[in-house]
């Protein structure tokens, strides 16, 4: 009965089809090959060497560095808060899970420039905190724990929104055997819990990550722009392009699509490689 | 194994440039921030070059200075927030007043520090036209033709800006009279179909997006775009009369002193004056103050009439006459929008 149906899901005439698949082919070009394409010929316009210099230019370089240390030190803790967070909102019941679900929202909600504005009510130096941290000596503005800080914030609900529904829908069946089985907390999550959701929490750490790399609004809020110091790759290629160096802030913008690009090409090899333990666990 | 390749790969990517930067400043370097507004970017890279030469030569020392750059009160800002500015070098006094004011980073008298009221170049707004001036746009009176496109960025967040709207309406009083100012302003507004937050988002429009048919200009900004990013496409068009713009530079006193480097920032802002200085500034299209540079780069610069701020009774009064909330700007660009 099923496959009946199925099959007259797909006898839709073939010019029907091919009209289906080339709108959304030319759709797919238009808005996105396209505008990749645009930055890649842009960023060598001047050739590789000129492309080539762009990157290895010490702010440049800077930049680069600084972005790589924000995901490194992001990336890992928003994979554990967030799982943690999953964890607590799917598995449990308790006062407050629909508050904590809707707070996890909030840096979806709030608009990036205003992530930063918040920052700099609490650490500026007319701030909460900013008089404080500035008689200890200690830099959080328009520095990097503040970019870091923002960051955070901005990409925090990535993990914890990629594993809620997957935890839902697995329930806690799996979980409560294993512990009348006599497993302890940690031999239940390790053996049980993170095997069941292995693959929505690597989604949600690429995503992390991409983000990380990519925020623009809130970073350049709590920056301070400061070349070679403060500036993440996104601001560089602003600063860049304020420049007149097209070739270099699509050179330094490049890079970024394509550390974006290959991180959707880890997880497409990822995905590729493991496809019948994706299938297993429903995702 | 294929793990360990990676961290390795990582750790490598991180700790190049680190010991790279290591090995670059090895004795006793020091380092200083210049908050600085839009345009001056290419003029203080210039500067610091020269000024970190010098000042290794005379004392050892490494210098690095780092840079800061954004539309003027924005970046004025970040410096009452906690950016850790040693020097300021922005569009206007009034942005560093603020800095004096809300923060007490810097004594209230800091123009009086410096020679020429803390101004060691100065500019002016001219008009940048495209080539062969199409539209035949040779004063201000041609600005509010119908037909006419300007482009000037936002009066509130630009530094740049106020003083394309001062100048502006400096003409306006003079032609029109106090009364007729208002009406000129508002007829002005009505030809700007965009108002970006810069001077460099302003020039990016007129150059490289191609909007609009005169774009209100720094001098600087303006001798950079005809000789050096498009050459051959624009005109300069100098106004009859036009205000003398100035950029001033002042040391954010608190930051210096917590962080040890009040001399070495004190000998960067006096080199400004110095003739190699006010060499480069002239070459990178600032006026310079020096008068037997200025002298050498007469032809350079058109010669044209030009009013002060003090027409206008000094940044502080123009500032709550123009540009505060409610203030004229406020006033005439609803009255535009009509």
């Amino acid at each position: 009965m099923a496959r009946r149906r199925m099959k007259a899901a797909v006898t839709e005439s073939r010019a029907v089809r091919c009209a289906l698949i080339l709108i959304a082919l030319a759709w797919l070009a238009l808005v996105i090959l396209l505008p990749l394409l645009a930055v890649f010929s842009q960023a060598l316009a001047r050739g590789s060497r000129a492309f080539w210099a762009a990157i290895v230019e010490p702010d440049a370089l800077a930049a680069i560095r600084l972005t790589l240390v924000t995901a490194i030190i992001v990336v890992p803790l928003n994979g554990v808060f967030g799982m943690c967070a999953a964890w607590a909102i799917a598995k449990h019941d308790f006062r407050g899970r629909d508050l904590l679900t809707t707070l996890i929202d909030l840096p979806f909600s709030v608009s990036p420039v205003v992530a930063g504005l918040m920052f700099v009510l609490l650490f500026g130096a007319n701030g909460w905190f900013g008089p404080w941290l500035i008689a200890h000596g200690i830099r959080i503005m328009f520095a990097v724990p503040a970019i870091v800080i923002a960051t955070a914030f901005v990409t925090f609900p990535y993990v914890a929104r990629e594993l809620i529904p997957l935890m839902s829908a697995q329930g806690k069946a799996e979980e409560e055997a294993a512990l009348t089985l006599g497993a302890g907390f940690f031999q239940t999550f390790w053996h049980v819990t993170l095997p069941n959701i292995r693959w929505g929490l690597l989604y949600g750490i690429l995503l992390t990550n991409a983000r990380a790399m990519g925020e623009f609004g809130a970073v350049s809020v709590v920056s301070g722009h400061i070349r070679g110091l403060t500036d993440t790759m996104p601001l560089h290629v602003e600063v860049l392009y304020n420049e007149y160096n097209f070739v270099g802030a699509f050179a330094v913008a490049s890079l970024l699509a394509a550390l974006a690009l290959v991180t959707l090409a880890a997880k497409a090899l990822l995905e590729w490689r493991h496809r019948d333990s994706i299938a297993a666990t429903g995702h | 194994m294929r793990r360990f390749v990676l961290a390795g790969l990582a750790v490598t990517l991180l700790a190049g440039p680190i010991a790279l930067d290591a090995a670059r400043a090895a004795p006793a370097p020091v380092e200083l921030l210049n908050v600085s507004y839009d345009p001056t970017r290419e003029l203080y890279r210039d500067i610091n070059t020269s000024f970190a030469q010098s000042w290794k030569a005379k004392t050892g020392q490494d210098v690095t200075i780092r840079q800061s750059h954004g539309g003027s009160g924005a970046q004025a800002r970040s410096v009452i927030e906690g950016s850790p500015a040693d020097v300021v070098t922005l569009a206007l006094a009034y942005d560093i007043d603020s800095i004096a004011d809300k923060a007490k980073l810097l004594p209230a008298n800091w123009q009086t520090r410096l020679p020429h009221g803390s101004t060691p170049y100065y500019s002016t707004i001219v008009f940048l036209v495209r080539k062969g001036n199409p539209k035949g746009i040779h004063d201000w009176g041609d600005l509010i033709r119908p037909g006419v496109q300007v482009i000037t960025p936002n009066p509130k967040t630009s530094g740049g800006a106020r003083w394309n709207y001062l100048a502006a309406w400096g003409y306006a009083q003079k032609t029109y009279g106090a009364a007729g100012a208002r009406g000129y302003m508002i007829k002005l507004l009505k030809n700007v179909p965009v108002l970006d937050s810069g001077a460099r988002g302003s020039t990016t429009t007129f150059v490289q997006r191609g909007q609009g048919d005169v774009l209100l200009a720094w001098e600087n900004e303006a001798f950079l775009a005809v000789n050096e990013l498009g050459k051959g496409q624009f005109d300069i068009v100098v106004p009859s009369v036009s205000i003398r713009a100035e950029p001033p530079v002042s040391l954010v006193d608190a930051n210096v002193d917590r962080k040890g480097t009040r001399a070495v920032a004190t000998a960067y802002l006096n080199y400004l004056y110095t003739r190699p200085a006010q060499q480069i500034i002239a070459k990178d299209y600032y006026r310079p103050v020096d008068p037997v540079v200025a002298k050498q780069y007469a032809d350079k610069f058109p010669r044209l009439k030009l009013f002060t701020i003090q027409n206008f009774g000094g940044w502080t009064k123009a500032q709550a006459a123009h540009f505060a909330d409610g203030g004229s700007f406020d006033q005439i660009f609803a009255a535009a929008k009509q």
